[in-house]
């Protein structure tokens, strides 16, 4: 078993600096390496460039980080629910590239197994495909989009071991599972830690290989961004 | 004239025996409400699930349980979660039956566009683009009209596209329209809503032919 087990997050994030590109798992708030964003806030680093589907509310998630002006720059491919997000986009202190959300996915997918590019159709004859290269194949159009290049991808799974195996639950595995090993350094943060070999190898969602580091999580708030409730009859 | 539940019941008939089905945000999710009991539909939410059920009862909502409106959901028996690749696998890849979502504007030619008004603040595309870039099967779900009266079914879209060509069918609190390739095909109109009023509500080219019945709701 190669290791990859560390104390803490501030062992887990050694090496960040200002000036890096990070990608963060997470759909809104859910699935979102929580400890690793908290402790970005902590280091002060800056000019950071963020790959994220979201970029998280006023007071929680990536919004942390913005509200320190610490992001440079965001891909995303939504990002309301943000008051000062959107200060700051309309100001232009913040450079925002907006994408679809499956071809955010598969150009995580594609820095994973180590594709330079995709075709998608998605986005073709519309401002997204502006000055990108198209293709027709067998009579449809679709646009060339690159593999994200990214020094560190931070993620957030349910349960994972010392192997840096993971296993995520519900709909917060969204972009986790694409983005390990997608960039130089995976860190991967879990709720539980479990002990090698309880992991069934059958049910494994992400093999260690993809993981460089993996810790678990201190603190883990989970919140609800809309809480939707049925009626009891 | 229909309101937005009324759109969405309209649209419930188009929803097959065995059909994977993706629903956007607004009026599209009022669609689920209203798909008959004794046929098997599934459901698909673009960040990672397949199979959703109702709302939470209070105290069971799981905040790792969510649509893609961020919304707490349930699941029901035989559904599935997966990586966000996966699900846009199942949209692009054409395993989806059926994609319904709304939009601001839609042309003649089938162009939709539904993510951004100049000027204004632009939340993104979320999975929009993907989702109308592959569907064969795509319903939109609107009003006819904007909040200043001015038609949503033009000959050419004014604001930035999601998709080219894509529309196929268009449910309006007015009418049910095909888009072919000549334009806007006419085919129901909604209870109390003559030809004429469409036709005064469409700056797209509407194609009449023969006598148009009355929506059955």
């Amino acid at each position: 078993m190669i290791n990859k087990k560390v104390n803490n997050v501030q062992e887990a994030l050694k090496g960040v600096t200002n000036g890096m590109t990070f990608m963060l798992g997470g759909f809104g708030l859910s699935g979102i390496p929580e400890n690793a964003i908290a402790h970005l806030v902590t280091l002060g680093i800056n000019q950071l460039t963020c790959i994220s589907n979201n970029a998280g509310v006023d007071d929680f998630g990536l919004g942390l980080l913005l509200q320190k002006k610490q992001i440079k720059k965001m891909i995303s491919s939504y990002v309301g629910e943000n008051d000062e997000f959107e200060r700051q986009m309309l100001s232009g202190e913040l450079d925002v590239e907006l994408i679809p959300q499956g071809t955010l996915a598969e150009r995580c997918r594609a820095a994973q197994a180590g594709m330079p590019a995709i075709y998608t159709p998605a986005g073709y004859g519309t401002e997204v495909a502006e000055g990108k290269e198209t293709r027709e194949f067998d009579g449809k159009m679709y646009v060339l989009e690159h593999a994200f290049k990214a020094d560190f991808a931070f993620v957030k799974a349910w349960k994972g071991d010392e192997a840096g195996n993971l296993i995520f639950k519900g709909t917060a595995r969204n972009f986790n599972p694409n983005m390990c090993g997608a960039a130089k350094i995976t860190v991967a943060e879990v709720e539980q830690m479990v002990p090698l070999g309880t992991l069934d190898p059958n049910q494994i969602h992400i093999p260690g290989i993809f993981v460089q580091r993996i810790f678990k999580g201190a603190v883990y708030e989970k919140r609800i961004e809309q809480l939707t409730l049925r009626q009891r009859d | 004239m229909l309101d937005k539940n009324g759109i969405a019941k309209r649209i419930a008939k188009e929803v097959q025996d065995g059909f994977y089905v993706n629903l956007g945000i607004g009026i599209p999710t009022l669609v689920a409400n209203y798909v008959r009991d004794d046929i098997e539909v599934e459901f698909q939410s673009e960040n990672g699930v397949l199979g959703m059920g109702p709302f939470p009862y209070e105290g069971e909502e799981d905040a790792d349980v969510i649509n893609a409106g961020k919304q707490t959901i349930t699941t029901l028996p035989g559904a599935s979660f997966f990586d966000s690749a996966m699900s846009f696998s199942m949209i692009r890849g054409k395993h989806v039956d059926l994609t319904i979502l709304g939009a601001m504007e839609v042309a003649e030619t089938g162009d939709i566009a539904n993510w951004k008004i100049p000027g204004k603040m632009v939340k993104g595309m979320g999975g929009a683009m993907d989702l109308v870039a592959s569907a064969e099967n795509i319903i939109v779900a609107m009003m006819h009209t904007n909040k200043r009266g001015e038609s949503k079914l033009l000959k050419k879209c004014t604001l930035p596209l999601t998709g080219v060509g894509c529309v196929k069918k268009i449910v309006t609190n007015m009418a049910v329209i095909e888009v072919v390739e000549q334009g806007f095909k006419l085919l129901e109109r909604a209870p109390g809503v003559s030809v004429e009023a469409i036709k005064q509500a469409t700056e797209g080219h509407l194609i009449i032919e023969g006598t148009i019945p009355e929506m059955n709701i």
